[in-house]
């Protein structure tokens, strides 16, 4: 099972322009922050958005295409669709929800119920047949979701932030139920979600998406280790510059330079993790080849860690021990020395 | 939550409001004869009279909900060119006088109106001073409250079930009947009850349509009227009928379905 799309949609303001592929074997997240437009993403894969110009193909078979003019409505389509709150049906039990898919596609009566009976065995939920959605828990709503998604044997399964409705004890037990529900999957599956955390557990490949244009493909670790916009840089907690290399130092702003071991040549992002980054009440002595001057201008503490960012001739974060932080006397607005070696500059080409 | 006590010149105001439609039922109870009350619901005219009424008005009620619901559904998710005339246009009933709406049905499906010639040549059919042209009467005048009603319901609901439904290969009758009816069936039942009263206080259009003919067109509300101006004392207790029945009706479903208080 593989799944190929180039999708172009316009959902308001904002222009969706992305292509995805998912292969056989693999969990795709779909990772960007709130507005991007995965959801619409998503329901356009569905045939519930009608693209603009695109194509649609799930194992070669095109499902649709605007060049063609070949569109094979949502119904038709070997698609499980789980919706972000869910959307069980409330006026039926959860047996009739999860049996739902299988009626609509023409298993016969007795077969619809021994088959709707094993999906909620298997998500654990066999005691809750006849209760109705208004009676189950979050988690126990988001197994039924899945389960009548599932239940009608679809080639592809999607998944709209499948945990967000979820507080947060219950998530974490619902990531691990959902990961092991994934590797059952054998078609193709595709996540949405805007948890950088979420995906890096449930998925092998993330494809970051921002105003509707794809941003940087990769694992969870090339990803982190290599950001590719702040948006990433945020998620991940690391410094992202982009400048120009020459001999050994990347030019990241008007007079900013910094030094890094790796740089080259061309246009490059810089990535310096927060713990790399020393704080100082004067100006340090020794090796250190990135020493900078600025002031304080936020701090949060992080458990046992403080995030301080520095603003100097660029925004710099900081991260330090509370106590390193009380040594140095420093409060907001705060001058404060900084360094960083070249050797813990990431360089990478942009 | 804090106990509010109402400003007093709201509260006398609220008072008035309360008595004004208080005192006229107080007045039907107290005038009505109740020795005579017993011999006159049973009497043959009432009985067929309270019949006609109530066959009527469900007739009507049923006609509504099949032609109403789907221009209900049209209106709530179908653009199409002259929608917000078409559906001014068939609110109308709402706003104009009953006995109007009478004389417009008479134009249009009398023995010489422009379907009710074609209907009578062609079929033999006649519909003014029949039960039939009375359940058209009430439709005509009942029907706008349930499609008004049914609509918000649907432009309410969120059509991401029917979405959901799609996406688990139900055909687009398969959602209308098992996701869209069930998850609009509040405001389906208060549109069916709202029409069905409506429906049975109908007089205006029946009277002038149909006619005022004991057993075939003569529903409560006209034999009232009529009992009004021979046997006045008669009327009382016909109009307490209506007043008990529409009670029943109100209080049944109030709780059930119109989400009291």
């Amino acid at each position: 099972m593989s799944l190929q799309a180039e999708v172009r949609v316009t959902a308001g303001a904002l222009e969706i322009d992305m292509r995805i592929d998912v292969a056989a074997g693999e969990v795709v997240a779909l990772l960007g922050p709130n507005g991007a437009g995965k959801t619409t993403l998503l329901r356009a894969l569905a045939g519930l958005v009608p693209l603009e110009s695109g194509r649609v193909a799930l194992d070669g078979e095109v499902l649709e295409d605007t060049g063609s003019g070949r569109y094979v409505p949502t119904e038709e389509r070997s698609i499980g669709f789980v919706f972000q709150d869910y959307l069980l049906f409330p006026h039926l039990s959860v047996l009739d929800n999860v049996a739902f898919g299988l009626r609509s596609r023409g298993v016969g009566g007795a077969e619809v119920q021994r088959r709707a009976a094993v999906w909620l065995e298997r998500v654990g939920l066999a005691d809750r047949a006849h209760s109705k959605p208004s009676a189950l828990s979050g988690g126990e709503r988001q197994r039924v979701a899945l389960a009548r998604a599932l239940a009608p044997d679809p080639h592809v399964l999607l998944l709209d932030e499948p945990l967000a409705a979820l507080d947060a004890t219950t998530r974490a037990a619902m990531r691990r139920d959902l990961k092991s529900h994934l590797s059952g999957f054998r078609g193709v599956r595709l996540l949405v979600t805007h948890d950088p955390l979420e995906a890096a557990v449930l998925a092998d490949r993330l494809i970051v998406m921002e105003h509707g244009r794809h941003v940087q493909t990769g694992t969870p670790a090339e990803v982190t280790s290599r950001p590719r916009s702040p948006y990433v840089a945020d998620l991940v907690g690391v410094n992202l510059f982009r400048g120009v290399a020459e001999h050994g130092s990347v030019r990241v702003a008007a007079g900013a330079a910094v030094a890094a071991a790796g740089a080259e040549s061309g246009d490059v992002f810089a990535v310096i993790h927060p713990r790399a980054v020393a704080l100082h009440r004067s100006r340090p002595e020794g090796s250190p080849r990135n020493v900078w001057h600025g002031l304080a201008t936020g701090i949060e503490l992080y458990g046992d860690r403080a995030r301080v960012r520095v603003e100097s001739e660029v925004a710099i974060v900081a991260e330090v021990t509370p106590a390193a932080l009380a040594e140095l006397k420093l409060g907001e607005g705060g001058e404060v020395w900084l360094s960083f070696k070249a050797t813990d500059v990431g360089v990478y080409p942009a | 939550m804090r106990r509010e006590r109402a400003p007093l010149a709201i509260g006398i105001l609220a008072a008035a409001g309360a008595t004004f439609f208080i005192l006229p039922l107080i007045g039907l109870v107290v005038r009505t004869p109740w020795a005579d009350a017993a011999k006159a619901v049973t009497s043959a005219d009432t009985l067929e009279a309270l019949r006609l009424s109530l066959v009527a008005s469900l007739s009507a009620t049923g006609v509504a909900l099949v032609l109403g619901v789907p221009l209900a559904w049209m209106y709530a998710r179908i653009e199409f060119p002259g929608r917000s005339v078409l559906r001014a246009l068939t609110t109308l009933p709402m706003v104009l006088p009953p006995v109007v709406g009478g004389i417009a049905l008479l134009l249009a499906f009398g023995r010489r109106g422009l379907l009710g010639s074609w209907l009578e040549s062609s079929f033999g059919i006649s519909l003014p001073f029949t039960t039939a042209g009375v359940v058209f009467a009430e439709t005509f005048v009942a029907m706008p409250f349930l499609v008004l009603t049914v609509e918000a319901g649907l432009r309410s609901m969120d059509s991401r079930y029917e979405d959901a439904a799609r996406t688990l290969g139900a055909k687009r009758w398969t959602i209308f009947t098992r996701v869209t009816l069930p998850l609009i069936a509040p405001s389906l039942f208060a549109g069916a009850v709202l029409c069905w009263a409506r429906a049975l206080g109908e007089f205006g259009a029946t009277i002038t349509f149909a006619g005022n003919f004991p057993g075939v067109t003569q529903t409560m509300p006209l034999a009232v009227y009529l009992l009004l101006q021979t046997n006045s004392e008669g009327s009382y207790i016909l109009s307490l009928i209506l007043l008990v029945i529409s009670l029943v009706v109100l209080v049944g479903l109030r709780h059930r379905w119109l989400g009291s208080a």
